[in-house]
């Protein structure tokens, strides 16, 4: 497992730089929740999930479901380092007429499973997913990405008690914990700690990780699949904006794209600029 | 007249069983109403393709919606209040957006639910869900309709609102009956003025019709059940021979039936038409009959209107 850790890491600064570049060549977009799940959906589509590129809708393939669909660009990133479309499609990000829409659809873009971008809905769908697994007799699993301001939404919460009521272990969330929303600190705004006994007290099998750590994040996704009869979380304690200095903790990037100057900063420090 | 009464809502119900049979990939929600939407009858059925998602709507909407995705046929129901206007973000975002085979059905819609008052009584459902782009909306006139309607969407792929009441309601249709999705019926024909109704109303339309008759007014009733995709040939059809039109729902004035049917004729057959509905006001509690007298809901309105839109002629 840990030996392809220097292949994730590369992927990664890959991923950093062209999330930089297609917001900025978008003009708008969200830097800051997009770097902070870089290593969480590396790990997933590289070393975690079952996918086929060549096939996105088959029967049998892992789900991912990106709840906090704003952070679309670093999803939209590993498809297409994957191969379900060109990165050169990358640089169409929220354009007219472009398959990659400001936030995702399953209709549009190859490799998304659901629609999602009005925050709170998509563990839900991940549930149903889960649940058509299981009366399929299929043995995929879903995945389902959280934001930390996202669960203050009140349907997450009807969710975190059907997911347990249910028993779909084949279901595990992911949170990205990079307690920052878009008005500040989310313990300033609505405090939504102590994240992990809600999830316990909800039924959830809980772990916490640092969200930057492959290592950490790998044995997490492992840790989760063996676990039977609850859904699981890895609650990732992540860094908004992670890999770029000025962009790091920083509010300000939750939804702005970076200046020319900026991207050029950026990119250097990132170490992603080479295509 | 004299009716025969039968309650829309074992029409679902039924339905839903014979489909379950019929097809594995049915699969049916509701939210702690499952006997008074009488989904009940499917759980008892298949409990192992029946999901009782408590007292949370936007989690079952969205539960809905991952099924759907995984190629099941998905129903899901509850009070037209809750199954609308508290799941619109839902049903926005995570059905209709990403047309998704989810049909919502949704039972005790109008004023005729009667003591449970202003709170319960859901008169915006039709306006709320035919603005969505990919919702195919609908609205039974009877048991019959109601499960054939059932029948036949469950063969359309796609996002799809079935309204239907909680009261006993006259029996417009037999057995024989065939329902088509996006075809209006001509229940009766008439050169001098067109009453389109939905729901409840279709029977206060053919009521208000014999009434007209007896006049010397000869009326055509047409049941539009399809809302949308909504039968602009019937329409334009009915505006081109009668000349006026009249048309009647358990629904608020504003964006229902009605205003559907004066937007094709605004656009290809501009002729005088009246809008039966509710005003535009909060119902309150009551018995049935009397809330649907008290509100307008009524033969002799129809009547009424279709003479004032008679008159409006050139």
């Amino acid at each position: 497992m840990d030996e392809t850790i220097p292949e994730l890491k590369s992927s990664a600064r890959e991923a950093r730089g062209w999330v930089l570049r297609m917001i900025h060549e978008a003009g708008s977009g969200h830097p800051g929740g997009s770097l902070s799940l870089v290593e969480v959906l590396v790990t997933l589509y590289s070393s975690v999930m079952r996918h086929d590129p060549d096939n996105p809708l088959w029967p049998d393939r892992d789900r991912l479901v990106l709840s906090k669909g704003h952070g679309c660009p670093i999803l939209y990133t590993i498809l297409a380092m994957n191969g379900y479309f060109d990165k050169d499609e990358l640089l169409t990000l929220r354009k007219l007429g472009s398959r990659l829409q400001g936030h995702p659809s399953m209709n549009k873009t190859p490799g998304i499973d659901m629609s999602t971008g009005s925050l709170g809905q998509g563990l839900s769908a991940a549930i149903g997913m889960a649940i058509g697994a299981r009366l399929d007799r299929r043995d995929y699993r879903t995945y389902c990405i959280l934001g930390d301001g996202e669960i203050q939404e009140g349907q997450v919460w009807e969710a975190a008690m059907a997911a347990s009521h249910y028993k779909v272990d084949n279901l595990c969330a992911v949170l990205d914990r990079n307690k920052l929303q878009i008005d500040g600190h989310t313990e300033t705004i609505m405090s939504v700690d102590p994240v992990a006994p809600k999830f316990q007290a909800f039924g959830w099998n809980t772990i916490e990780v640092n969200g930057h750590d492959f290592k950490e994040l790998l044995r997490a996704f492992k840790d989760a699949a063996s676990v039977k009869g609850r859904p699981s979380i890895i609650i990732a304690n992540t860094v908004k904006g992670k890999g770029v200095s000025f962009m790091e903790g920083s509010v300000k990037f939750h939804g702005k794209a970076p200046s020319d100057e900026e991207l050029e900063q950026a990119l250097k420090e990132v170490g992603g600029g080479e295509q | 007249m004299e009716w025969k009464l039968k309650n829309m809502r074992p029409g679902f119900g039924e339905a839903l069983v014979e489909l379950g049979k019929k097809y594995q990939q049915v699969v049916a929600l509701n939210a702690d109403l499952s006997s008074s939407t009488t989904t009940h009858l499917f759980g008892k059925e298949f409990p192992e393709r029946f999901f009782n998602c408590g007292v949370a709507e936007q989690n079952m909407m969205g539960m809905s919606a991952g099924l759907a995705s995984t190629g099941k046929i998905v129903f899901a129901s509850t009070f037209a209040m809750f199954a609308t206007g508290r799941v619109y973000d839902q049903i926005r975002q995570s059905i209709a957006y990403p047309k998704l085979n989810v049909k919502i059905v949704a039972t005790h819609a109008g004023i005729t639910v009667g003591g449970d008052g202003a709170s319960h009584q859901m008169h915006e459902d039709l306006a709320l869900m035919r603005v969505l782009p990919h919702m195919t909306v609908i609205a039974p006139a009877d048991y019959w309709e109601t499960k054939k309607a059932v029948l036949k969407v469950a063969e359309s792929p796609g996002p799809c609102y079935i309204r239907i009441g909680r009261t006993d309601c006259p029996l417009i249709y037999d057995e024989s009956y065939e329902f088509n999705i996006g075809r209006a019926d001509l229940l009766k024909d008439g050169e001098d003025v067109t009453i389109i109704a939905v729901g409840l109303m279709v029977s206060k339309a053919l009521e208000a019709a014999e009434i007209l008759s007896k006049e010397g007014i000869s009326a055509r009733v047409v049941n539009l059940s399809t809302i949308k995709p909504i039968d602009k040939r019937m329409i334009i059809g009915c505006a081109k021979r009668t000349g006026a039109i009249v048309t009647a729902e358990e629904h608020n004035m504003i964006v229902g039936m009605g205003s559907a049917v004066a937007e094709v004729l605004a656009d290809f057959a501009p002729v005088p038409q009246r809008r039966v509905g509710i005003p535009d006001v909060f119902g309150e509690s009551g018995e049935s009959e009397e809330l649907m007298r008290a509100y307008g809901l009524t033969a002799e309105n129809i009547v009424e209107n279709a003479k004032i839109a008679i008159s409006m002629k050139r």
